[in-house]
């Protein structure tokens, strides 16, 4: 069960170095295989730099510990849905770029839910910021505790 | 290649070209869990989900919505994406035939930027949304 209590609470700044394996990997893994993520000399002359996918910065979601994701204590992962998720870009982010990002917790509400019962949300917004000091990115998502395991 | 789209040329109302892919598998899924890191055992691990009453394992909703991303960027050019923001529906299973469309809603002018707005929908076999989405991007 996500704690009420956590809303307002800001995370540990955690770096994200914007490597081009892990680039070329997940542009893989979502069947893109436009040339700008994989051809280096290509992707500078045509935009500066090896871009990433739209949904990349997701990724850090998942390797960042305990304390740059504040909120995330509790979650039953049996239980669990992503609701939903929100990218707001403004400026590019290239292949070697190292992001510093901070997470906090926008909001954490309980929902009456159908199939899964009492639904508790953790809402987060984490926002990126690359080795200039300028702020390129906000990924705003919405996890889902469901009461109990939603059937089929 | 990575033209930026020319705002003139697109009306509100047309649709971005669509990707269809023929059936998502079980490897699609670990590959995306690997990618991106996204090791929640409900998308690869046939035992757990079933402990959880849940037939099989599942699709990770960013597995989805990446397809449906790069009907985007195909559409708008790579860099050229200002907002994209995915609501997932209903899940997405192992043999599912997903299909990614989009619909442009509005032009605007923002940030000294020519830019467009649309809609976005993934329906699997059945015609049922499994994500619903927006997105605004940046135009010549």
């Amino acid at each position: 069960m996500a704690d009420k209590s956590a809303v307002g609470k800001t995370g540990k700044p955690f770096k994200m170095h914007v490597d081009w394996s892990k680039v070329r990997e997940f542009a893989r893994a979502i069947k893109d295989p436009n040339p700008l993520y994989f051809d280096q000399e290509l992707a500078k002359k045509e935009v500066g730099g090896v871009p990433v996918p739209v949904t990349f910065l997701q990724t850090s979601a998942f390797w960042t510990d305990e304390t740059s994701s504040p909120g995330f204590g509790g979650f039953d992962l049996r239980r669990i849905l992503h609701g939903e998720q929100d990218f707001e870009f403004f400026k590019p982010i290239f292949v070697g770029d190292t992001l510093t990002g901070v997470t906090k917790v926008a909001d954490v509400l309980e929902k009456e839910g159908g199939r899964g019962g009492k639904m508790t949300l953790l809402i987060t917004e984490t926002e990126y910021t690359n080795q200039k000091g300028e702020k390129v990115a906000i990924a705003r998502s919405t996890l889902i505790e469901t009461g109990q395991a939603v059937k089929a | 290649m990575m033209a930026k789209l020319k705002f003139d040329s697109v009306k509100v109302g047309d649709e971005i070209p669509k990707i269809e892919i023929k059936g998502v598998t079980r490897p699609d899924f670990v590959r995306y869990a690997g990618a991106s890191g996204d090791f929640v055992p409900l998308h690869y691990d046939q035992t757990f989900v079933e402990a959880a009453g849940i037939p099989t394992v599942f699709a990770q909703g960013m597995f989805t919505a990446g397809l449906l991303s790069k009907a985007v960027t195909d559409y708008v050019g790579i860099g050229n994406v200002r907002r994209f923001q995915v609501r997932f529906a209903t899940r997405v299973w192992p043999g599912d035939v997903v299909t990614c469309t989009g619909k442009i809603t509005n032009k605007i002018e923002k940030n000294g930027e020519k830019q467009i707005e649309g809609d976005l929908v993934v329906l699997n076999q059945k015609g049922e949304p499994a994500i619903k989405g927006t997105f605004r991007a940046a135009c010549a």
